[in-house]
Parts: C-alpha cells; structure tokens; sequence
C-alpha cells in the first residue's frame, strides 16, 4: 500500500562495479503493483504480507471456530456430522496455530526487528522472500485438502495410531504432513535468517543488552523455532512414510510404540506454544512503556526471563502426556519443571505491572489491548499451573477445562497482544493511524465475546465434558453454558472482524482528510523505529543510526536538567531522520523465491497423489535454484546503480549472492 | 563496465566498516549456516532416537515370538536376532568400516581443498575437491550395495519396524551426502571454469562444514547402528 516510494537509489556519481554478473538472468525491475509485491525482498513488505496471509488464513480458522460453536450450541444437534466434527477442530487448531499465530508473530519480527536494530533489511533477503512464499504455499495447500477429499481428522496434535490409514483413511492427514512440512521449511529458513540479523546486523553501539525487548523476544522466538521445527519435521516425515510407503514407525502390530509421536509432537509442541506468546510479550513491552510514560521496569529480568523461558520451554512437554502411563519419576519431573517455568513467566508479568505503577497511563487502543493480554494470560498462566499439578491433571485432561487454558494463554494472551500491536505500528508500516474510538468498541467487544466464550469452558471441563465431543445429551447438564460460549463466540468473531472495518473506515477519514502524515513519531515512543519518517522508506534509514543507550530515542528527546528534572529538549520530529534515500543501495528483488516456494508444493501433491507429478515439481525447483544462483548479483543496468552508503541488507542478496545458494 | 577508480571516500574498507556488516565478526552466511547446522542436529537427533526406539521393540518382539511380527527375513537370520536379541549380525561390519574410513578420509581431503582455495592454488583445489567428491560418492556407491544386499535378504522398507528404521535413518543421511556431493560438483565446475579464486575461499570453507558435519553423523549413525549391540 503506502510503503510504495519513488525510486530509491539515486545517483551518487559513482562508477559501476566492474565484476560481471555470474548469470544471464536480470532482476526484476516493478516499482510498484502486484508484481512489485510478488517479487519484492524488502522485509517490511513481507512483514505486511505475513500479516495479510495470517488474517486470510483467520478467515478459514474462524469460520470452523463459529461451525464448532454452533454445533455445540443445543444439545444433541445435528448440524455437523461426526466427521465433518472431526475435520472442522482438526482443521481450527492446525490452521489457527501455523498460519495464524504463527505467521502474525513473524509479521512483527519482519516488519519490525530490522526497524528496532537499525537494519537496512534482513540478513539474506531473498530467502525472507522464499520463506514468506513457502509458508503461504504450504498453507494454501493445507486448505486445499477441503476441496480434495475433506480436512485432516486426527485433532491439531494427530496422535498415533488414530493417524494411521487404517483409522483415517481419507487424504486429510496426508495434506496435513505435506502443507505443515511445506510451511515449516519456510519457518526454518525464517528462523535462521532472524537470528543472524538480530546478532549480526545491530546498529553501531547497540550491544546485545540496548535492544528492545521485542527484538529479544524474536531472537529468543527464532531459536525455539530453529530447533523445535526439525523435530516436527521428523515426526511427520515418518507419519508420511507410513501413510504413503508402508514403513511401520506406528504401525502397532509391529511392536511399534505409538508414544514415540507423542513425544516427537511434544517436545516440538511444547516450545511451539512459547514461540507463539514470546512475540506478543514483546510486543507488550513495547506498548506498555510507550503509553506508562515510563522505561520497562527491570529490563534485564524481561530480558533473561524470557531466555528461561526458552531454555526451560524444552523441558516441560512431557506435561502433555501425564496420563499416557510415563511412570511417576518422569509425571514427577515434569509436573515440577512446569511449575518452575511459571516463574519467569511470572516476573514478565510483575514487571509489567511495575512499570504501568506510578506511570501517566494514556489508556488507548495498544495499551487496552496490552492491558487486556496481561490479565487473560494471567488467568490463562493459572490454570495451567493447575496442570502442572499432574493429580489435578489427570481430572481435566481432554475436557473444556484444557480447551479454556490454552485460548486464554493464545487467543486472551497472544493474539490480543498482536492485534495491540498493529495498532501501535500501524501508523509506521501505512502512513496513517487507526481511529481510537473505534478500537476501544473493539477491545471492549472482543474482551466480552472472549470471556464469555471461554470463561464459561472452565466449568463445562471441571463439569466433566470431553473435548472433541461432537454432541452432548439433553441431560448432562450442559446446555446453558455451551449456548453462551456460542453467543460470545459471534460476539468475538465481530470484535475480531471490526480491526478489518477499523482499517477501511480508518482509510477513508484519513484520505478525505488530505493524507495528513502523522508524522516519524507519533506515539511520542523510545525505540529507534520511530525516528524514521511514517510510513517506513525503503531503505529504513538514511544514515545508520548510533545507538548509545537503551530506548535511545527516547534518550535522544529527553534529558535530565541541572534540577534533576527530566525534560524534553527535542520533539521527535527535530530529530528524526528525513527519509532522504539518495545514494542508498537495497537488495534488488527478485522472481525466484516465489517460483522456488511454487516447485514444493507440486512435490507435495505427488507423494499424495501421484509420484509422477513430483517430476514437474522438482523440475520447478531445481530451475528455481539455478535461477537463484545465476541470478545477477544486482540489477547493473538499472539507473543509478551505485554502492553508497552501503548497508547491511546489501550482503545477502548484493554481490555475495553466490554462498547463498549452499544456504537453501 | 570499465574499471574507474573508486572514490577513497567511498572505499570498500570504509564502508564496511561504517555499514557494520557484521556485529560478531563473522560473515552472515557463515553464522547462518552455523545455524542450519545447529537445526540439523535436532533433525538426526529425533531420527537416530526413532531408529533406536524402533529397533528395540522390533528386537522384543522378536524375542517374544510376536506371531504378528511376519517377517519377510529367513528363518535363520530371525532366528539369530531372537538368539542374540540384538540385530547387529545382519549386518557386514568389515564393508561398513570400509566406506566409513572412505568417508572420513573425504574430510581430509575438504580440508586441503580449502587450504588449496584460500591459497589460490588452482591446480591443487580441483585435485581435492575432484578427490573428496569422489570419496563421497565412493561412500555413497557402498550404501547403495549395501541397501542391495540387504534388501536381497528380505530387509524391506515396509516389512518391518527394523527396515523402517534402518532404511529412514542412513537413508537420510544418504541423501545429506549426495547433497554435499552435488555441491562440491557446483564448485569444481566454478574451479573448472577460473572462477573459484580465493575471494570464494568461504564459500568452499561453508561446504566444507557441511562436509565436516555429515561426516561426524556417520561416526554417530555408524556406532550407534552398527557397533552399539
């Protein structure tokens, strides 16, 4: 949208660079459009494009969320046959988790990790490119399955052996292992790229402890990923093998042990949950010292608590499973280390609290919905202490209680702290703020549609009913509460579905108003990213910012007078960079990462369907590599080709485009 | 695409270290790569633990006589691994050894390759990198028979948890190999054509580290598949 500028590299009156390109391909040359968008590597665009991706994909998720409800809203209703039942939860929890939680927190860590630690753009912009395709493809593959012989069945965790052919023979699960393979490649290169701009790519003077809390959290979130995403890949690697080509990892006849998929899922599922909140907790973090008009309180203790969670994140999954028969020394185990991970958890959550203490709380949309993540995860955060307590877990496994916890820790929790943060960014990333009151309705509809949608689960699991279940009887004393949670689920699905109004009703004011420019700063905020202008140029900074303290913007606007006294002495608009792009060099874009993402998938259908068909697909994929390598290192002929003030973001897609070939 | 002097102002030296390209002083790739190493750890790490779990209850079942447990394998050869409960005298230890000397030697010749690479010394990069290549593939060609005797034997992919296991495990790190392999080859064809000169020097210490990596795998896959009873 906005992000669109005029043409950014402007003539330096350097020469060009005499190394010859290593391929005959050129680079595409779209400024603008649907084919600037589609071969685009800058990091915001594919921030902005994670997020659209991640709110279609809602879409698909909160329609089977509402089928769910409604099917559950009368007692002995018929609206959903048990297996359109079983596709419709199976297919709400895989597509909410990996293509809607997910995504969004990548999203931010695109769009904003980069801006927080003063980047041109990402480490290796062509694969951020490949990563955001890949994930799209894989997910639009999942959600082909509904056309193609009906969802995946076997619940979001697929446990063995229900996953086997014989108990699912249908093609869903099939789709299930291709379109989560497909998408988890793109995780894995995203993670790898993440980190290496977070810890390669810093501002000058931005050690490791001046950075933003939400750029901590997208390192802490990436490493998760990065050693969470191969252990799932294995485990639906041989679910594959076993569905497709016979192997008899779960096949129980054999004597295989259909607990190794539990622990394969868990031990990839447990960091998996903590990668999905890490980003909203930085996000938070962000947003509560803004509008507290106050520094994050303890930011050490934010930072190394969520490191503990990372660490402490890869010992807990076996608390998934305390009724499987694990033996009391490991129920045990896990029962304490899962009580132990509550503490750092618990630290974020004081220090939050600490720093909006005293603070001159500007109650708006960002801080509402800061606010609102807080005391749902809190409540989320206690029941699933109650859990941990694996006597007390054995009673409310696979009941609503279980269902109540985790959407109070992801809906209550993360995702209420991601629709916070588009809020606040949402100025940096489109030019234009979202209107106020408008969000507040919202915050306030989705805290009722939630709360009575998943408030009420609690007692309908501690009253004993199973989740999963399709239909209950007249008389098992579940009706009112089920027909509540069904009226709070439409509420919450308008609540959610009012951001979409907010933006185009937002548009409209903000166009018949002339366009004004809310200008680099306004939130009156403390991190780097707000001192280039609004919406974000291309090229991030004009200059390379030299960050001397944490919150250095904030530091640069505000400073103590001989009294003691803190006092403003710049507005952030004196000192925010211009936006002036001249002589700037960014990575060209480039067509292969969407036709190599393209490629996978064919392979993918193959193994489904025909083997054959993985011929075409790799064909696709072995040109993509070729067209990768020998791409031209950059576009030499377009005009005002120049090596000025050279970036970061020039190193993974500029002249050492070569090593990025072994990268794939 | 004359060559014209660059301005001192704008001189590479400088504007690397004003772009600050690099917070740890190490090249984005290679920490990059670092990380897909550290990714890939996990990936053997869930694989060589599926292949352990798997053959011991294949071994149990075996052992307790599990009519279901059908085998496709001769009677004697069931017979052994009930006797001794453990499958280690399916397999041809001495040919193992064999190709996994082969394929440990490769990372010496790696090594020299990008010695050879950051001196600049042609001749000597395509004499390695052909010879690690060739070790590889020498390795790989061993797998192959292997697969083929073993399959002869009645060890098949679907028959059991064993031929699962044992097929999805070195299977896997087969195809990690033929990958490197194929990348030496990019990088004989860049030698054969001049263009591998020592400014490519950390490209081919990337591959190496790959090279290096499948390497160690297979001292861990070869002791753990074939020594470990």
């Amino acid at each position: 949208m906005a992000i669109i500028d005029k043409p950014l590299a402007l003539p330096a009156g350097e020469p060009r660079r005499a190394a010859r390109p290593l391929g005959v391909f050129t680079r595409p040359k779209e400024q603008s459009g649907i084919s600037a968008w589609l071969t685009t590597v800058d990091h915001k665009k594919i921030g902005i494009m994670y997020g659209s991706a991640a709110l279609f994909f809602l879409l698909i998720g909160g329609v089977a969320a509402l089928a769910i409800r409604v099917q559950l809203a009368t007692p002995n209703n018929t609206f959903l046959s048990g297996d359109a039942y079983n596709r419709m939860y199976t297919m709400h929890g895989t597509v909410m988790v990996f293509l809607v939680v997910m995504p969004i927190g990548a999203a931010f860590a695109n769009f904003l990790m980069p801006l927080q630690v003063g980047a041109r753009d990402v480490a290796f912009p062509r694969i951020n490119a490949f990563s955001f395709w890949v994930f799209f493809f894989g997910g639009l593959m999942l959600n082909t399955s509904w056309f193609l012989g009906g969802g995946a069945d076997g619940g979001w965790f697929n446990y063995a052996p229900n996953n086997g052919v014989a108990f699912s023979p249908s093609h869903g699960i099939d789709f299930w292992n291709a379109g989560l393979l497909i998408a988890g490649i793109g995780s894995l290169t995203g993670s790898i790229n993440l980190i290496t701009t977070v810890l390669n790519m810093r501002a000058p003077g931005m050690t490791l402890m001046k950075m933003p809390v939400f750029t901590w959290m997208t390192l802490v979130t990436q490493f998760l990923l990065l050693f969470a995403i191969p252990v799932i890949t294995v485990a639906q690697l041989l679910l594959t093998f076993d569905r497709r080509f016979g192997a008899n990892f779960f096949n129980v006849q054999q004597g295989a042990d259909p607990l190794l998929w539990q622990h394969l899922f868990w031990v990839f599922g447990h960091p998996e949950v903590y990668l999905m909140i890490l980003p909203a907790f930085g996000i938070v973090s962000e947003i509560i010292p803004t509008f507290a008009r106050k520094p994050i309180f303890g930011y050490p203790f934010m930072v190394f608590s969520g490191i503990a969670i990372g660490f402490m994140g890869w010992g807990v999954w076996a608390h998934h499973m305390f009724v499987s028969g694990l033996g009391p020394l490991s129920v045990t185990a896990f029962s304490v280390a899962t009580m132990f991970i509550a503490v750092p958890t618990g630290v974020k959550i004081l220090n939050w609290m600490a720093t909006l203490w005293g603070g001159k709380l500007i109650l708006n949309t960002p801080m509402l919905f800061s606010i609102g993540l807080i005391t749902q995860f809190t409540v989320g955060g206690l029941s699933g202490v109650s859990h941990a307590i694996a006597p007390s877990d054995t009673q409310q496994t696979d009941t609503y209680y279980i269902v109540a916890h985790f959407h109070y820790v992801l809906f209550g929790g993360a995702f209420f702290g991601f629709v916070g943060g588009v809020y606040h960014w949402f100025p940096k990333a489109f030019g234009y703020k979202l209107n106020d009151t408008f969000g507040k309705v919202q915050f306030w509809m989705m805290v009722v549609g939630f709360n009575l949608t998943f408030g009420p689960m609690h007692i309908l699991g501690l009253q004993g009913m199973p989740r999963r279940m399709q239909t209950y009887d007249d008389a098992m004393g579940f009706n009112f509460w089920n027909l509540v949670a069904t009226i709070g689920a439409f509420i919450l699905g308008v609540g959610v579905m009012l951001l979409l109004a907010n933006v185009a009703y937002s548009y409209s004011k903000w166009k018949s108003a002339g366009r004004p420019n809310p200008g680099p700063d306004p939130w009156d905020a403390r991190t780097i990213e707000w001192s280039i202008p609004s919406p974000a140029p291309s090229h991030n900074f004009d200059t390379d910012p030299v960050v001397t303290s944490l919150d250095d913007f904030w530091h640069r606007k505000y400073q103590e007078d001989e009294n003691g006294v803190v006092r403003r002495v710049h507005t952030g608009e004196e000192i925010a960079q211009p936006g002036n792009g001249e002589g700037v060099h960014l990575p060209a874009p480039s067509y292969w990462p969407i036709v190599l993402a393209f490629g996978i998938p064919i392979i993918g259908y193959g193994i489904i369907f025909n083997l054959w068909l993985c011929i075409p697909g790799a064909l696709v994929v072995i040109g993509a590599l070729f067209g990768w390598a020998l791409e031209p290192a950059d576009d030499l002929d377009a005009p005002g080709h120049d090596h000025g003030h050279d970036g970061p973001g020039h190193d993974g897609s500029g002249d050492h485009a070569e090593p990025e070939l072994e990268t794939v | 695409m004359t060559d014209v002097a660059i301005p001192v102002e704008h001189a590479p030296a400088e504007h690397h270290e004003a772009g600050h390209a690099s917070s740890l002083g190490l090249s984005n790739t290679k920490l990059a790569f670092w990380l897909f190493l550290g990714s890939e750890c996990l990936l053997f790490g869930a694989l060589i633990s599926t292949y352990l779990l798997s053959v011991g209850n294949f071994v149990g079942q075996v052992v307790a006589g599990n009519p279901r447990v059908v085998s496709t394998m001769p009677a004697e050869i069931m017979n052994e691994i009930a006797e001794k409960g453990t499958v280690n005298g399916f397999f041809d230890i001495p040919f193992t050894s064999a190709s996994s000397f082969i394929l440990l030697m490769s990372s010496l010749t790696m090594v020299l390759a990008h010695k050879a690479v950051t001196e600049s010394n042609y001749r000597a990069s395509k004499i390695w990198l052909s010879a690690t290549a060739l070790l590889g593939a020498t390795f790989i060609s061993g797998q192959v028979y292997e697969f083929t005797v073993f399959y002869r034997e009645g060890l098949y992919y679907d028959g059991n948890l064993f031929g699962s296991a044992f097929y999805t495990l070195t299977g896997f790190h087969g195809a990690h190999v033929t990958i490197g392999i194929l990348m030496l080859v990019a990088l004989l064809i860049m030698a054969f054509k001049g263009k591998l000169q020592a400014d490519r020097a950390e490209t081919v210490e990337i591959i190496g580290l790959y090279w290096h990596f499948v390497d160690v795998v297979w001292v861990l896959i070869f002791t753990v598949v074939y020594l470990i009873p």
